[in-house]
Formats: structure tokens, sequence, C-alpha cells
């Protein structure tokens, strides 16, 4: 059984800081739709449409006939464990770091056979195991088995917690902890074990229903926090930005404003908040988590953006809104390419309309708070990238894979 | 007017005799900016950023990039800022005439009223009752209400907010129309975030100091400090907004003269 996540000590100040190091990131074009199903936690494979064979490493026909009509589909994982090995050395800076390892041979239910890494837990060959595809630190798919049943402390497995973000016992910066969404993400960290929660406060002079017994909890810390100042967020970064293990960027501005409206003040407001609060924050604390990320006891691990699901397609009555948004997303995309090379995963996070004060309008169904802050924490404990949660993302962004100009014309009158 | 009058306020100022007294707060980041309903267009707060500082955006120079609205910090309002005064003729920051900058100065002190009562009003009684100990208040003049909430540093108690709105003290709508009417001021400065009282919007009509003050062409002063350190009257305030195009309103670097 993995042995419970002990809380971590500090690290020795006067041993040098163990520097980032990647697993190997080279993959074929056609591997890397493993990767984008991994970064939703789907498991998905090759599937053929002529013969149903699942196969796997991906290929460009199909191994028993030939066909090249070949379509990704999300895969049971269930298999049988029908060898283990133990990896004691390997030339990969990374590797050499992590070993022992153990892998394995899994032949699928549905087929192939996968060499995957396996969980500490998984009993020895032959055995019932799970495959899941995991992000490794390198934002690239790897294989994981995990034994048929849970175990308990299986998350604290040291291979799983590599590829995930578990908030446990995790220091957590909640960049805006006063709206209902940033209130109800700060709890949620705070129940799922974080060690202590910095909470950024803009603007103190404004009450806010519920702050109050947040800042109660011993594991909140509140901070002064505005996004829309740079010498703000200098200066919490210049406090904690070293300790910041998990960065939550709650910080929004939202208003229902459509482009004909007047004036640009809420625009820029939107935007001084929603894509330059975000870029501010990236060079504050963006260099520092890269530099912490492979601290051996507690690395710095993920950052989480608030996007909206009308960064992907625009939804015309909240037109500024959604601009600031797209713009978000374009700048966390970037954002994710430059924590790449530390290992850090960037977390994004597409909700349809949250039910909060600037939504009143919007019929239901909409997002409560604390369904937002549950996706959050389940995101960071399953390593997933892409969190659309709520049915309203779920059918927009499958409404956008099919078409995104079908998608475009139906959001006009919304 | 004899050319000694200037040499000898040059020498006073030198030697000390007549003070230069500071009335503006520090433009930060930190300094609160007024809260409108959030349905509004809302005011943007002060924001600095740096060019460069010594480094590969400039080696050889610090400098920054500044934003913000026009009433932001110790601000002066012009009659155009008011629905009022809209269309009164030279309303604007660029039309002012530049006479009307330097101007005397009466200090009402309510610090020790507003201490006890946030929501504290002055009223014309209390006006009169100021003119029976100082003097009648000329025509021309600035009339500051003194209320020591620039001692206020920590922004959440200079905003003082609550869920019925902001509590801060301000002139009630008579002693706005007596100093306008029967006194002929050139305007009405505060220490606190508005020339109106927090509570202002309740009142009838509504943001009465704005409404009349404006409405006659008057001007507005608020976020002074220091006015602690000015005498009732003798004082000369100097308070040049910046000369903005139509502009409402501007961040102003207010100063006193005094003697002792
Ligand atoms: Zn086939």
């Amino acid at each position: 059984m993995t042995p419970a996540l002990i809380k971590p000590k500090p690290r020795n100040p006067v041993s040098a800081l163990r520097l980032p190091t990647l697993p190997p990131p080279a993959r074929s074009r056609s591997a890397l739709r493993l990767t984008a199903a991994a970064a939703e936690g789907r498991l998905e494979l090759q599937h053929c449409a002529d013969c149903g064979t699942v196969q796997y490493p991906s290929r460009s026909a199909c191994v028993t006939c030939l066909s090249h009509r070949l379509e990704w589909r999300e895969t049971n994982g269930a298999g049988e464990l029908i060898s283990g090995t133990v990896l004691h050395h390997s030339n990969e800076l990374y590797y050499r770091e992590r070993v022992p390892l153990r892998l394995g041979t899994v032949r699928l239910d549905a087929g192939p056979a996968l060499l995957v890494h396996l969980q500490g837990d998984c009993a020895a060959a032959p055995s019932r195991v799970r495959v899941s595809a995991h992000l490794d630190k390198s934002g690239q798919a790897v294989l994981i088995a995990l034994p048929a049943e849970d175990t308990a402390n299986m998350a604290d497995d040291p291979m799983l917690r590599e590829m995930t973000s578990d908030p446990k016992f995790r220091k957590v910066l909640v960049t805006d902890g006063k709206p209902a969404v940033g209130q109800a993400v700060a709890m949620a960290m705070v129940e799922a074990g974080a060690d202590i929660v910095w909470v950024g406060v803009a603007e103190p002079w404004k009450q806010a229903p519920g702050f109050d017994a947040l800042t109660k909890l011993k594991q909140i810390e509140i901070v002064p926090l505005d996004v829309t100042d740079e010498k703000s967020v200098e200066e919490l970064a210049g406090v904690i930005g070293g300790k910041v293990d998990i960065l939550i960027n709650t910080a929004e501005f939202h208003r229902t404003h459509t482009v004909v409206d007047r004036g640009t003040e809420t625009a820029r407001a939107e935007m001084e908040v929603n894509y330059l609060g975000l870029l501010r924050l990236a060079q504050a604390f963006g260099p520092a988590m890269r530099v912490r990320a492979a601290e051996g006891s507690a690395p710095a691990t993920a950052w989480v953006n608030l996007l909206s699901i009308h960064a992907l397609s625009a939804l015309p009555s909240h037109g500024t809104f959604s601009a600031t948004k797209a713009a978000a997303f374009a700048l966390s995309q970037n954002l994710r390419a430059e924590m790449r090379h530390a290992g850090i995963r960037v977390v994004n996070v597409f909700p349809g309309p949250i039910d909060d004060e600037w939504n009143q309008l919007v019929p239901p169904p909409k997002l409560a708070p604390v369904a937002l802050a549950e996706a959050i924490v389940a995101a960071l404990r399953d390593g997933i990238e892409d969190v659309y949660p709520g049915d309203v993302a779920q059918d927009i962004v499958t409404r956008f894979r099919e078409s995104a100009k079908v998608l475009e014309r139906e959001l006009w009158d919304q | 007017m004899s050319a000694a009058l200037l040499s000898e306020l040059a020498g006073a100022l030198a030697a000390g005799g007549v003070r230069v007294v500071d009335l503006s707060q520090t433009l930060s980041s930190r300094f609160p900016q007024i809260v409108l309903p959030p349905e509004f267009d809302q005011c943007a707060p002060f924001r600095v950023e740096e060019i460069s500082r010594y480094d590969e955006r400039g080696p050889g120079w610090y400098w920054n990039n500044l934003s913000f609205g026009e009433h932001t910090g110790t601000h002066f309002d012009a009659p155009v800022h008011w629905i009022s005064g809209r269309d009164l003729p030279n309303n604007t920051t660029d039309t002012m005439p530049p006479a009307s900058f330097i101007a005397p100065a009466c200090v009402i002190d309510c610090s020790a009223e507003s201490a006890r009562d946030a929501d504290f009003l002055l009223t014309a009684e209390h006006l009169r009752a100021w003119e029976n100990r100082h003097g009648k208040v000329p025509a021309g003049a600035w009339v500051l209400m003194r209320s020591d909430w620039s001692k206020r540093s920590d922004p959440v108690a200079y905003q003082n907010f609550d869920e019925t709105g902001q509590h801060t003290p301000g002139p009630d709508a008579r002693a706005v129309r007596f100093l306008v009417e029967e006194r002929d001021v050139l305007g009405f400065g505060t220490e606190t975030i508005g020339t109106d009282a927090g509570q202002a919007a309740q009142f009838r009509p509504p943001y009465p100091c704005h409404t009349f003050m404006h409405g006659a062409g008057r001007y507005g002063l608020q976020c002074l400090a220091n006015l602690d350190l000015l005498p009732p009257t003798g004082a000369v305030l100097i308070a040049a907004p910046l000369k903005i195009l139509r502009g409402s309103g501007s961040p102003v670097r207010a100063l006193a003269l005094a003697t002792d």
C-alpha cells in the first residue's frame, strides 16, 4: 500500500535547489492525439473504423487490415498486467532522479498491449489493472496503470504525484478571494488539505457577503493583491512568490457590455483585470515558480486560470467580456508554453455562465461557484489541463468542435 | 500695485515668514478612488507602470507611464463635471480663468463633529456661528471643510462603507446655497472623497454641493490634506488643474500660503 503522504519538511536552505528536468518530450503528431485526450482526463486510442482493431502505439494504417480509416476514441483502460519490471538506471536526467520506477506491460480488454508506468499498489503480474493517460511534466501523455480497485493513499504515489497537483499540503494563492467564486475556491483548497491558502483582496473597503467567515479559517491568510496594479502584484510576489506551489487566478471583471454600447471604459476595466492582470501575475510569479518546480519536498506545481467557455466562441450579449477572455486564453496558451520548460502545469478552466450577479438575466443552468471550485480541485488531483465544468460548457465545447461557424451563429441570440 | 509686493512675498517665502503648506495626498495606487454603484462606468484608479528603471528597457533613466481618471487623488472639480454646470461659459479645465486658481481660503473646523459622527452635516447655522468668531466669508474665497478625514491612512476607514453606502461628512443643501447665493464663494473643498457627504445620494436634491456649486459655475476640491495646519482665515490657496481640453477636473498639487 502506498504510504500516506506526510507533510513535507521545509527545504534545507543550504542544500542546492534541485533544478527542473523533464521527461523526453518528443512525440509524433499522431501521438499528440493521446496527449490531447489526456489533457481532458480521457484515454483515447486509435480505433479502426473498418475492422474494429484498437491499436497502440498509433500508426498511419490499421495493423490488422491496413485501413487508413483510423479514429481516436475514448477507450476503456481495464486490462491485465502481463509482466512487470523495475527500472533502476536511466540515461535521461529526469528518470535518473526518480529511479527505481515500476514499469509493466498491460493487455487491455480492448485489445492492444501497452507499456505503462505502474502505480506502486499494482499487484505483481498477472493482475487486473486500470490504465489511464496522464500528462507528465513535459505536458505529454504517459500511460499509468492503477490497481483495479482504489487503494488507501493511492494518489500519494510519487509517480502519480509527479503528474498531478493535488492541493494536499500545498501552498496556494487565490488571486481574488472576495467574490463568491474566489471564496468557494479558497474554501475548496482548505477542504482539499492545502497547507496555506493566501487569499488576495483588492479594494479592501468593499464589503462582500460571506467573506468574514472565510477569513476566520486558520489556513487562510488574507493578502493585499490588486492585479490591475503592477506594484501591488510585485510587492506580493516579493513576499510569497518563492513559496506559492499552486496559483489560482480567479480575478475577473465582468459586465454585460456589448460592442455597440457606448464607451471603452468598461472594456478597458475588463481588459485590465482579465488580460493584463494575468500578464502581470505571470511576470511577477512565473519565474519564481519555474525555479521551484523540482524542489524536492514541496515543488511549485500548477497555475490555474479562470477563463470562460466564451473564450472559444464569443457571446455577443457579453461582447467585451468574451473578448477579454479570448485574449486571456491566448495569453494562457503562451504561459503554458513558457512554464512547460519547468513542468509547471497550466490549467485552463472554461466555465459557462456562473451563478453570480453579472449573469442575473442568463437563464439556467448556471454553474454554482461551489461546483466550479470542485471542478478545479478535481482537475488538480487528476492532472487535467483543460476543464469545461458544467453542462453548458460541455455542450458548447462539443458544438465548437463540431462546427465553430455553426456555434458562432447560434450564440448570436443568447 | 507695486512690484515690491511680489519681492516681499518671495523674501518672506525664502525666510520662512510665509509657510507653504502641502494640501495634497500622495498619488499612489494605495489611495482609494471614488466608487460608484457597479452598473455605472467607474473612474479609473491611479496606476503607475514602469517604462524603464536603469535597466535593459532604458539603461540610463527611470520613468513611468501613468493612468488615472480626472477625479483621482487630491483633485479639482470644474463646473462642467455636473449636469447643472454643463452649459456655463468657461466651465472646463482649459477655459476656467487662471486667476481663480489662487484665492483666499476660509477653514471651517468640523473635526470634532466628524469624529463623533461620520455622517456629520455642515449647516448654514454652523457657518454663521463660524462667521461670528472669524468674520464674514469674503466673496471669491474657497471654503474648506476640515474634518481630519485625511488622517485616516487606512483606505477602509477613509472610504467608510457599510451596506448602506458611504459614511463621510459633508455640507447640507442649505449650507451650500448660503455659500453660493449669500457669500458668493469661489468653491467648496473637503478632505473626503467627495465635496458631498457620503450619504448625499439620498439628499434632496441628491449631491447638493455638486448641484449648486457647479450650477453656479463654482468649483470643488476634494481629498485635501493638512487643513489642520491652516488658520481659519488668512491663508491663500493655490490649486491649478491640468489644462486638459474640455476636462471636467484634474488631480492637483494643492498648496496654501500661510503666515504664522
Ligand atoms: Zn482495421
